[in-house]
């Protein structure tokens, strides 16, 4: 018999603390939960409530532990078991859930039912969806018009202004010089000055801006502020995926509209009737005021239940041929918890007349979660076509 | 403190000889808490890797940092045996975990299934499992995880479905007799008798040489058939199947003897401890405490508990036995019985009732009610989830032409049918092994014929 404490000693290192087969084999059910959930990815956003932390890149998701499936019996109406203690035969040890005043908090006693919650970066989910998916990426809808001027470096000259001295190259000058000039050489003169160039250049625009309007008068319910949110959101994060500077307008309107920030924006809420026109009417004039759209790739979105009063149809008809000028791409989004009259409404059918103008426009009507997915890819993929009509 | 545990341990040994008991020689390892959650999780020190584990394992941490789990020992049968201790704990619990420890092995070294699965599995347990974890490390290298898991889902998945009747390298069916029959000699009386005039003619050949079934009768041990018949496994698909197969030889003794086994190491803990004069007072004193942890019946305060304890029961068993019966018939019983004997057998209604046990009856909203039984009911009630190795009983009914494999669930012995989407998923398990069609016939909730395909 050996007893050994430490078994450094006798047979070399203890091989188990060299690593752990738990944690190894945590690491790989976590590994395929990520696989799992990245299959079933679209349909778990559209669920969980993801802007509720704006700032974080990151979403939260609840994942069960997977099951490791066995041969099981059906669970029967009664189970049978032993058990131990002071027990008359009809005692009740534990009451039903279906009883008054049952122990509701005191549950946890369906097996399987562990959950945790699992972190994933925006950035990943969207590179997945986009793979999963196939979704064409975004591109300006036409690059010639869309140039910004800029001055960017190239090569180097012996004059130029103090500011643009390039050190390295000057020392690098030096260097040399002295290394023909041998040990009289005067460290640095004149000749081995060497400064940048600029020349201008024509570039690409990459900036990018966003109009998001929602229509909050009484009649959108939080229903339907959820599923306006959860769209937008994923637009937005599809858009900067592609720009490398996405700036936002939030705009808010009944029968009129105002501007807001991003994390009072979805809180807003309104009281009375609608009018399309003033949330138009209003992005026009930020558009305006703040982005040339030679330098800007401008997208629209707007929600809304699709009620709008009919007196304004004409007016929102032609702010919205007007924005339809300035944008990339116009989006409505119908978002209503009514599943007849799909696109049918007020707004719908201003927005079908847009289409048939032939201005890039799209819309999608929204009334549960599960609608959400198609919409965003109904929309890059007719940005898509866009580009390429 | 080891050298002081050491000569403890050494004088406890002999201790152990002198009461008659019998075992090979035991390998004692101090180890470190997280080894031994890790050996408790997999059930052997080395065993291979699959995700499951980690879930097993990630459970078990979580109900060791709320302190609702101790693991004091693990100990394996072999020769020698391997039996592990905790470093952390105190002098008294590693002297009490010692004593316990040398009664599984008495028990290991005696009881007639373990000495039946130690002839068959080899006496080597932790270094066999050591070598398949290995060999599927090799696999791993050599076909990728992906499809190494795939095989463990499968095989591990029908871990219980194994049938120890036959042996561990158990031959394959007898090809099928039409020829056989014809030219294998005639036993003399035999020969006479179709010698007999009218005789010989009697017989009818078959028209057509009759296609043996396979498998000729439901055959219960699924990796076996699976590994031994599979129509498109490769090589070492069929060796993890019989791998996985070997080790559940080895776990079905743990499993069928639990309540004896943890209550025949309770009872000599608690008897060497108790004859060992060598032990300074206070020790003894502690290690009792330890003990009286280890053998109750109710978890923390409470008075009542919906599951036995095996350390308890068995406990109180073993002390009844020998009290009333004396230590040569109990040893006779640790040799010949399992956990279904040994509870039939000797849980009578006297103990039954002096230990309040009774049956219970768990609603499927959740309600828990005490139930009027006698004491047949209460073996069933505590025997009930120990048959078949815990797990439903499915059948391979027929190996198809085509290479369907046919599955048939015995639902009239188990009561009802099977849960069917878990059973659809063990059979899209091993369809991606089996790569032909794999049914499965069961019963749903009314009692029809439920036919699952994968």
């Amino acid at each position: 018999m050996s007893l050994s404490d430490t078994l450094a000693g006798e047979h070399g290192n203890r091989w188990y603390d060299l690593f752990s087969r738990g944690t190894r084999d945590w690491l790989r059910h976590n590994e395929k939960i990520r696989e799992a959930v990245q299959q079933a990815l679209p349909d778990l956003i559209a669920r969980s409530d993801v802007l509720s932390r704006p700032d974080n890149r990151t979403v939260q998701v609840p994942v069960r532990f997977m099951e490791h499936y066995r041969f099981r019996l059906l669970t029967p109406q009664q189970q049978q078991g032993a058990g131990q203690g002071k027990a008359e035969p009809g005692d009740v040890l534990r009451p039903g859930r279906g009883q008054i005043g049952g122990s509701g908090g005191a549950g946890g006693n369906d097996d399987g039912g562990v959950s945790f919650v699992m972190e994933f970066r925006v950035d990943d989910i969207l590179d997945w969806l986009w793979e999963e998916l196939q979704l064409p990426n975004l591109k300006p809808r036409d690059a010639a018009s869309l140039d910004d001027e800029d001055y960017v470096r190239e090569g180097w000259d012996r004059k130029g202004a103090r500011s643009r001295l390039a050190r390295r190259r000057t020392l690098k000058e030096a260097v040399k010089r002295r290394a023909v000039q041998g040990r009289a050489a005067l460290p640095i003169v004149n000749e081995d000055l060497r400064f940048r160039q600029l020349v201008r250049r024509q570039q690409p625009s990459t900036n990018a801006v966003v109009f998001f309007l929602l229509d909050v008068s009484s009649s959108m319910d939080e229903q339907c502020r959820r599923l306006a949110k959860t769209f937008f959101f994923w637009v937005l994060q599809g858009i900067r995926r592609q720009f490398a500077r996405v700036e936002t307008v939030f705009i808010a309107h009944t029968v009129s509209a105002w501007e807001f920030h991003e994390e009072e924006f979805f809180q807003v809420r309104g009281e009375g009737g609608t009018q399309s026109s003033t949330a138009f009417q209003k992005a026009l004039e930020v558009a305006a005021e703040r982005y040339d759209p030679s330098r800007y790739n401008s997208y629209l979105f707007y929600a809304s239940d699709g009620d709008n009063f009919m007196e304004d149809r004409h007016r929102a008809r032609a702010l919205l041929e007007e924005l339809a000028t300035r944008m990339n791409f116009l989006g409505y989004a119908e978002v209503s918890s009514r599943h007849h009259q799909r696109l049918n409404t007020e707004v719908g059918v201003l927005f079908r007349r847009l289409a048939e103008l032939g201005a890039p426009c799209g819309s999608y009507a929204i009334s549960s979660e599960a609608d959400i997915w198609p919409a965003i890819r109904a929309f890059f993929t007719e940005q898509a076509d866009e580009v390429e009509s | 403190m080891p050298g002081k545990l050491q000569d403890y341990v050494a004088r406890i040994e002999d201790l152990a000889r002198e009461q008659g008991l019998r075992y090979h020689p035991i390998d004692f390892e101090l180890v470190p808490p997280s080894f031994m959650m890790e050996v408790a999780v997999y059930g052997l020190p080395v065993r291979m890797p699959h995700w499951s584990f980690g879930v097993r394992w990630i459970y078990q941490m979580v109900q060791h940092k709320m302190g609702h789990s101790r693991i004091f020992e693990v100990v394996f049968p072999g020769n020698p045996n391997r039996a592990y201790l905790v470093n952390s704990n105190s002098l008294e619990e590693n002297c009490l975990v010692t004593a316990h420890v040398l009664g599984h092995a008495d028990f290991s070294h005696n009881n007639a299934l373990f000495v039946r699965s130690q002839r068959e599995a080899g006496d080597h347990i932790v270094e066999q499992a050591a070598a398949h974890a290995q060999r599927i490390d090799a696999a791993i290298e050599a076909h990728g995880l992906r499809r190494v898991e795939a095989v463990l889902d499968a095989a591990l998945a029908l871990e219980q479905h194994i049938d120890v009747q036959y042996p561990v390298s158990r031959p394959d069916y007898p090809p099928p007799k039409k020829q056989a029959e014809e030219t294998a000699p005639k036993e003399p009386f035999q020969q006479r008798f179709l010698d007999l005039p009218g005789e010989g003619q009697a017989v009818p050949a078959p028209a057509l040489p009759q296609e043996a079934r396979i498998p000729p009768h439901p055959e219960a041990d699924l990796l076996w058939f699976i590994a031994r018949y599979g129509p498109a496994l490769e090589d070492w698909e069929r060796d993890i199947f019989l791998a996985v197969r070997e080790e559940s030889f080895y776990f079905l003794p743990v499993f069928n003897c639990q309540i004896m086994n943890e209550g025949w190491a309770s009872y000599w803990h608690a008897r060497l401890l108790r004859e060992a004069d060598f032990l300074p007072d206070e020790l003894y004193v502690n290690a009792m405490k330890t003990h009286s942890d280890v053998v109750r019946p109710y978890a923390g305060d409470s008075q009542i508990a919906l599951a036995i304890n095996p350390y308890h029961l068995g406990f109180n068993l073993w002390e009844r036995i020998i009290r009333d019966h004396g230590l040569e018939h109990a040893r006779r019983a640790m040799m010949e019985e399992d956990d279904f004997g040994f509870i039939r057998n000797y849980l009578t209604a006297d103990i039954a009732r002096e230990l309040d046990l009774f049956v219970y009856e768990a609603r499927w909203d959740g309600e828990v009610r005490v139930t009027e039984s006698n004491l047949h009911q209460l073996h069933e009630a505590i025997l009930a989830p120990k048959y078949n190795f815990g797990a439903p009983r499915v059948l391979v009914d027929d190996l198809r032409a085509d290479g369907t494999l046919v599955l048939r669930h015995d639902h009239a012995t188990d009561g009802r049918g099977l849960d069917p989407q878990r059973a659809q998923r063990v059979l899209e398990y091993v369809h991606r092994v089996w790569r032909r069609p794999v049914v499965l016939y069961t019963i749903d909730a009314h009692g029809e014929e439920e036919c699952l395909r994968a």
